[in-house]
């Protein structure tokens, strides 16, 4: 552990280079983490078949690519495919535990979880995949911060998806719609708006940005069916540090995670790195508990 | 009391049949017509399904091939092989439960080994408790060896010797009084804990510094952190091992981030087709197998070892991955230990498997006493010009090993 961090003295640009890269893939934890946190949000659901969202995102591209659509195509077609399982998805197993208690929820998403993983290595088999796009490398800095361009493209594409949810929410009928829900579901459905519907949308809309961060995963990464997990645990990690209402704050805490992460592989070891990840998790919670508690106390 | 009485009776009586069955169970093989029986569970679905279909698929060609060519002759009988097979679902409890089964109500008396160390690892002690004859060809962790197992037998080569010829590779291009460097980024799993421990081992003997000892969470999904120290500390060899994953990150990731590496040895190449997906990236990079088609290996029923591929390819229109070519084999070894025991008598056919001595396409088969085939090396593919060709060891290679890797500058 000494001499990594004596190796980040050493080079100083390596620490720009692993923040840069980590950069990369909190980008993909934000994604994931937007449906997340709407969902929350909105139904009250804590979706631990996020990941599995993530990965049929991934195999969906894989598919289509091999039916010769361009690589970076498949990015919306994931989103929509995914969209529409989300909907079906809805339709037979969600809208039955949307007003029941969190532990029916939690058990329902994760039978969920444990039947995408299934039947996707039924059908598209248990080997790991990747797909090329064919992009290039960037170079900056003379050769001190290295990055692949799909690991900028996904980068780029997470801000953008942030941003055009900001404003589907912010301007959309709908959107003001799942904003309505979300603050008073009894409200909204006395105002006239079909909360049934909006449910199913937003969770739709949940697994569409999966599919479009899943997408992106096999592009920079690889996938197979048993990847959900990671995702669903740092989805559920960003958004109790964000909130369930702030997209900013989500993007910040999905980059955080992935640039925190990275440099704590290089300096603790990569066999710690995901050890770090949950006891960040643990630490945050019992501080946000804390927290709460003396908020609680100032209430009484 | 006259009821507990013969309650009593009465399970003393079932008792004795389920002696009687039990115990004919273990002595008389499977036997039916001119058909004797192995038995098999493998992984046809869940996360080995893959690996399941090409450890069944050698076994099947190798199954007909020796029927087609006669079947075996055991004590002046001429007899053919069938295998029963079951899906052990990839899970080590379903693998045991189905020795079990195979055992004690088919009746099965030799057990083709299942996919994976950890499946073997489950199912070694239900054969062993039984006396049944297992020759296995895909569970290579070298722990299923140091149990002190009468009854397993494994043709291929054990876990710690994937890598070392890596080392000794890269031993052998150092100039005088040059101290190599080396990084590892190991999956922290049990067979590539073994893969390092291997290569520890001949880096201490050889005299090779490690200086990255990287173990990869099995979650993790990316290695830039360990890349990011290859880059600063720029080792003359970077050893990868975590499975077909940790090949396709590795090759990814050290094109993407324009790494350069001498040398690159990796596990589980052909499973990640690195070739087939990255192309270019992949080039260079050597890749540890147990078998190859380019192998100078033959035998009198398959040919040699290019002769294997061409019936297997022919047969499931894909190429043999190495798994299907150790499948075979393992059968082979069974149809010559009968042979030579002359008698479907599992402890016979124990013995006569301990002596084997035989040449196969897929190399030779020499079992010491903890029952791992020492006749056969692993080989070390390069990739070179978009093809796997063996650069070690020296007497089999197909074509020189190309060192260092060019600059990705140059390239």
């Amino acid at each position: 552990m000494l001499e990594n961090l004596q190796l980040l003295f050493d080079y100083p640009t390596l620490g720009a280079d692993l923040i840069a890269n980590g950069l990369m893939i909190g980008a993909i934890f934000a994604l994931a983490a937007f449906g997340m946190a709407l969902v929350w949000g909105v139904l009250g659901i804590i979706n631990i078949a996020q990941g599995e969202f993530v990965m049929l995102g991934g195999f969906v591209a894989l598919t289509a690519a091999g039916l010769g659509v361009p690589p970076l195509a498949t990015i919306p077609l994931a989103a929509i495919v995914l969209f529409m399982v989300g909907w079906g998805l809805y339709r037979l197993v969600i809208f039955r535990v949307v007003d029941r208690d969190l532990f029916v929820s939690l058990l329902a998403t994760f039978g969920l979880s444990i039947i995408l993983q299934q039947l996707s290595n039924e059908i598209f088999g248990a080997d790991v995949r990747t797909l090329e796009t064919g992009l290039g490398t960037l170079v900056l800095f003379d050769g001190q911060i290295v990055l692949a361009e799909i690991k900028l493209v996904s980068f780029v594409t997470a801000l953008v998806v942030g941003l055009a949810l900001w404003a589907f929410l912010k301007r959309a009928r709908l959107g003001q719609a799942i904003r309505a829900t979300s603050q008073n579901a009894r409200a909204a459905r006395i105002l006239g708006i079909d909360t049934d519907r909006v449910y199913a949308a937003t969770y739709a809309l949940n697994a569409a940005l999966c599919g479009a961060a899943g997408s992106l995963v096999v592009m920079a990464w690889t996938i197979h069916p048993y990847i959900g997990l990671p995702y669903t645990v740092r989805s559920f990690l960003v958004v109790i540090v964000a909130g369930l209402g702030n997209i900013a704050a989500v993007i910040a805490a999905g980059l955080g995670l992935g640039a925190l992460e990275n440099v704590a592989g290089f300096v603790l070891g990569a066999e710690y790195q995901i050890a770090f990840v949950f006891a960040l998790m643990v630490i945050i919670l019992v501080v946000r508990n804390f927290l709460l508690r003396r908020k609680r106390e100032y209430l009484k | 009391m006259v009821l507990l009485n013969l309650l009593r009776s009465a399970a003393v009586a079932l008792m004795g049949v389920g002696f009687l069955l039990s115990a004919s169970g273990t002595v008389s093989a499977k036997v039916e017509g001119d058909i004797v029986y192995l038995g098999a569970a493998i992984s046809l679905t869940g996360k080995y399904s893959t690996n399941g279909a090409h450890t069944r698929r050698g076994y099947d060609l190798a199954v007909e091939q020796i029927n087609a060519a006669g079947g075996i002759t055991v004590d002046g009988q001429t007899y053919k092989l069938g295998i029963i097979y079951y899906d052990d679902e990839s899970t080590p409890a379903r693998g045991a439960q189905l020795a079990e089964r195979l055992i004690q109500q088919d009746g099965v008396t030799f057990i083709l080994g299942p996919y994976s160390s950890g499946l073997t690892r489950a199912m070694a002690p239900i054969t062993e408790k039984y006396g049944v004859p297992m020759v296995e060809a895909n569970g290579a962790s070298i722990s299923l060896f140091q149990e002190g197992y009468k009854y397993l037998f494994a043709v291929l080569s054990t876990t710690e010797q994937y890598l070392q010829g890596a080392i000794a590779l890269a031993a052998e291009t150092a100039d005088e009084g040059q101290i190599l460097r080396v990084a590892l980024a190991m999956e922290n799993d049990p067979f590539s804990q073994d893969v390092r421990a291997g290569v520890i081992a001949d880096a201490e003997r050889l005299g090779l510094r490690i200086v990255i000892d990287d173990k990869l969470p099995p979650e993790l999904n990316d290695m830039s952190a360990t890349m990011a120290k290859v880059r600063a500390l720029r080792p003359d060899l970077l050893v990868v091992s975590g499975h077909a994953k940790g090949a396709a990150l590795a090759i990814r990731q050290i094109a993407d981030s324009r790494i350069d590496i001498p040398m690159l040895a990796l596990t589980h190449c052909d499973a990640a087709q690195v070739i087939e997906k990255f192309g270019e990236k992949a080039e260079f990079a050597l890749c540890a197998s147990q078998w190859a088609p380019g192998l100078s290996y033959s035998d009198e029923l398959f040919g040699s070892a290019r002769d294997f591929a061409d019936l297997f390819e022919a047969t499931f229109e894909y190429a043999p991955p190495y798994q299907s070519a150790e499948s075979a084999a393992a059968v082979m070894v069974f149809a010559d230990a009968f042979e030579r025991a002359g008698s479907f008598d599992p402890a016979a056919v124990r013995d006569a498997l301990a002596a084997t001595d035989l040449m196969t396409f897929y190399g030779g088969i020499n079992f010491d006493e903890a029952g791992r085939n020492v006749a056969k090396p692993m080989v070390l593919f390069q990739v070179q010009e978009g093809e796997y060709r063996v650069v070690y060891p020296s007497d089999t290679a197909e074509a020189s090993f190309i060192h260092p890797t060019p600059r990705w500058s140059e390239r």
